[in-house]
């Protein structure tokens, strides 16, 4: 049982990866189909708490999983609403999204700021698989929402590069205009997947709070993974098994100031260390907000453009 | 020393710009602004109107939570009833809080985090007739050499007054208890940033395992947080990877003891005594009690007098507490925890008297010889025994 301690930590690092799959898988769609929802840490807020207190009140995590999840599309339908309905500038949406989110998080939690939680997600064992050296402790130790997190990601490359709704979901991104022309419904794709995505990040939001924290306090739920979740989408060129491997790269930078000191590996400042996913999630962000800038990376080619089909 | 206080406010600076940053509770504190109006309006239960700033919220079971018990206790001891305002980010916004409430007529104003210092010097300047004490100050800090505004010490308002306490002395003891627990004399501690107040407690809890096991050391983990959960765990548990089997914290959450716990490991706890969150683990904690400082002050103002002194409580006056070690703590380790909480009490020990080298086992403080307030307020090395950088 005498583990590693990098292999421990990179356990920990696919853990913490969990939230960034999801929230990241729901973004990818939704960017897929052209829409940009920059709401993520908005999203991920509302449904941690709304979790929390259905899973408290139940006593079931199970239940908090549902109705976190549903309160993630619940919140990306407003976004849906401003950006595909009304065509709204997406950008503004996504950042009133953010606030709303973290003010209902706020409102909502306001009651139960600085509380545990009475029920909590544990991690599965595989016997005998989970004291193999190295790979025990990376790929038998999770919990089940980590290997849904996984999965999920697998299905979605297959399902985008290797179905037919797949292709659709693409062609919406890339070129709204043909795909009306096509007769299928621009609009109902778009709403769809941005629903479909903030249950992802719903359901991301929901694991952040039943298996990473105990205790539900507002400013340090979330610490920007919905930010880093958005960036993630651009380094993974909107590739779902790319996103995997970035996100557990950002787990692993999450979790290294403390392993390294754990290590008593000192010579780099915290401080510093604890800011490098930040500045990787600033300089993304950046390219992202510039329409056109982002194309050369694979992004959707009308990412972030309301589509009007009289200017066809 | 004066790099030394730049390098502490630097960090603490930092750490509210994170705070604001993390906090984006804009929408809580207009709220908490607007209570102050209406409670204003109602008659208070005394002659002179209280008021205290918090950083977080009452039930946060840290720092806010303990001052909360102190409130509480020193409204039923003076009978005043006393406004909480909360969700302050103590940062050079808060202000505007301090402001409102004096310009609302408070008489005295009680703050609990080191950042409101420079913005309720500012709002105590200007309304001479309101008491100002400022939790986890310093009025050096607020002088030129200490980075702030005034020429010197003297300048400071006089209407502004300190108070913080020696938790070094728990923190001491509860390093006997750890020293004794430990089984193969690695411990851990997390902790939020590198300034004097926690560096000191590092040493004083080293100390205190040292003198039970003198070969054990303590590897220290920072956060740059005061408050979160999820970091401070992830903190915890890399550390309980590396193999210690005890757990202290300079942290305001239970989540280190209750990594701890899920290890198999020990855990000291801090601020106050949260043994629910890790039966399994708990050993004991360093406790405040701040309702022995919250009814004076009170008593004082409504006598016309304003404390503005540092004042710097302890143990043997009660301001400083450490929770009853649970059961899980040897009994050689009670006998000797209460053997020397009697001598702090009575001033025959202090945790920092000498010999005391440093981490390079270079000798800071003669055989006998005890390290001064000052020394203290200022320390910026860990002691031979800590695993880690003071620098963060």
């Amino acid at each position: 049982m005498n583990q590693n301690i990098w292999v421990l930590m990179t356990g920990d690092s696919v853990a913490l990866a969990t939230t960034l799959i999801l929230a990241a898988l729901g973004a990818l769609f939704t960017e897929r189909t052209g829409v940009l929802n920059l709401g993520v840490e908005g999203v991920l807020l509302t449904a941690a708490i709304s979790s929390f207190i259905a899973a408290d009140s139940s006593g079931s995590v199970w239940v908090g999983l549902i109705v976190g999840s549903l309160a993630g599309a619940l919140l990306a339908g407003i976004h849906a609403i401003l950006a595909v309905v009304l065509r709204a500038n997406q950008i503004v949406s996504g950042l009133a999204l953010v606030i709303f989110g973290t003010g209902l998080a706020n409102y909502l939690g306001k009651p139960y700021e600085g509380k545990t939680i009475s029920v909590k997600l544990t991690d599965m064992t595989f016997g005998p698989l989970t004291d193999i050296p190295l790979l025990g402790p990376i790929l038998f130790e999770q919990d089940i929402i980590t290997y849904v997190a996984l999965a999920a990601a697998v299905f979605s490359s297959l399902y985008l590069f290797r179905t037919r709704p797949g292709l659709e979901v693409r062609a919406t991104g890339d070129d709204p205009a043909t795909v009306d022309a096509q007769g299928l419904m621009v609009s109902t794709i778009r709403i769809r997947y941005t629903l479909f995505g903030g249950l992802l990040m719903g359901l991301g939001g929901s694991w952040l709070m039943l298996a990473e924290s105990a205790a539900w306090h507002q400013a340090a739920t979330t610490n920007g993974v919905g930010w880093i979740a958005l960036a993630l989408v651009v380094f993974a060129s909107w590739r779902p098994i790319r996103l995997v491997l970035g996100a557990v790269l950002f787990g692993f930078t999450l979790q290294l100031p403390y392993t390294l000191q754990a290590e008593n590996i000192t010579f780099i400042p915290q401080a510093f260390l604890q800011m490098v996913p930040y500045v990787a999630t600033l300089i993304s962000l950046i390219a992202l907000s510039r329409p056109g800038s982002t194309n050369a990376l694979g992004a959707p080619k009308s990412l972030g453009v309301p589509f009007v089909r009289d200017e066809r | 020393m004066k790099r030394m206080w730049k390098f502490a406010s630097v960090a603490a600076a930092a750490s509210m710009v994170l705070a604001a940053c993390g906090g984006s509770d804009s929408s809580t504190d207009t709220t908490a602004a607007s209570d102050t109006t209406a409670a204003a309006s109602e008659p208070a239960a005394s002659d002179i109107k209280v008021a205290v700033v918090y950083l977080g919220v009452p039930d946060d079971k840290g720092w806010t939570y303990q001052h909360e018990q102190g409130i509480a206790a020193a409204e039923a001891e003076t009978g005043v009833t006393i406004k909480r305002v909360e969700n302050v980010p103590d940062n050079a916004d808060s202000e505007k809080t301090f402001e409102q409430l004096a310009s609302e007529g408070y008489n005295l104003i009680f703050a609990t985090s080191f950042g409101y210092g420079s913005p309720m010097a500012k709002v105590a300047a200007k309304y001479p007739a309101v008491c100002n004490q400022w939790a986890t100050g310093a009025k050096f800090l607020l002088t030129k050499d200490g980075g702030g505004e005034y020429a010197t010490f003297d300048d400071v308002p006089k209407n502004l007054g300190t108070y913080f306490g020696a938790a070094e002395e728990a923190r001491y003891l509860s390093g006997l208890a750890a020293g004794k627990a430990t089984k193969n004399g690695q411990l851990g501690y997390v902790a939020a940033f590198p300034i004097p107040e926690v560096i000191r407690g590092i040493n004083a809890f080293t100390l205190g395992v040292r003198a039970m096991n003198p070969s054990a050391t303590v590897k220290v983990s920072w956060t740059s947080t005061w408050f979160d959960p999820t970091k401070e765990k992830q903190a915890a548990e890399a550390l309980l990877d590396s193999g210690v089997d005890v757990i202290a914290q300079h942290q305001d959450t239970t989540e280190p003891g209750v990594a701890a716990e899920a290890a198999g490991a020990f855990w000291v706890g801090y601020n106050s005594d949260v043994r629910e969150a890790a039966p399994k683990a708990f050993l004991t904690a360093p406790t405040w009690n701040w309702g022995l400082f919250y009814a004076k002050t009170i008593e004082a103002v409504k006598g016309g007098t304003c404390p503005s002194d540092e004042y710097y409580g302890s143990m043997a006056d009660g301001m400083v507490t450490l929770a009853d070690p649970s059961e899980l703590v040897d009994a050689d380790a009670v006998a000797e925890i209460e053997a020397k909480t009697a001598a702090i009490k009575d001033g025959s020990f202090a945790p920092f008297t000498g010999p005391i080298r440093n981490q390079d086992g270079d000798e800071v403080l003669k055989a006998g010889e005890k390290a001064e307030l000052g020394a203290l307020l200022s320390m910026d090395y860990f002691v031979e025994g800590v695993l880690g950088s003071p620098k963060g």
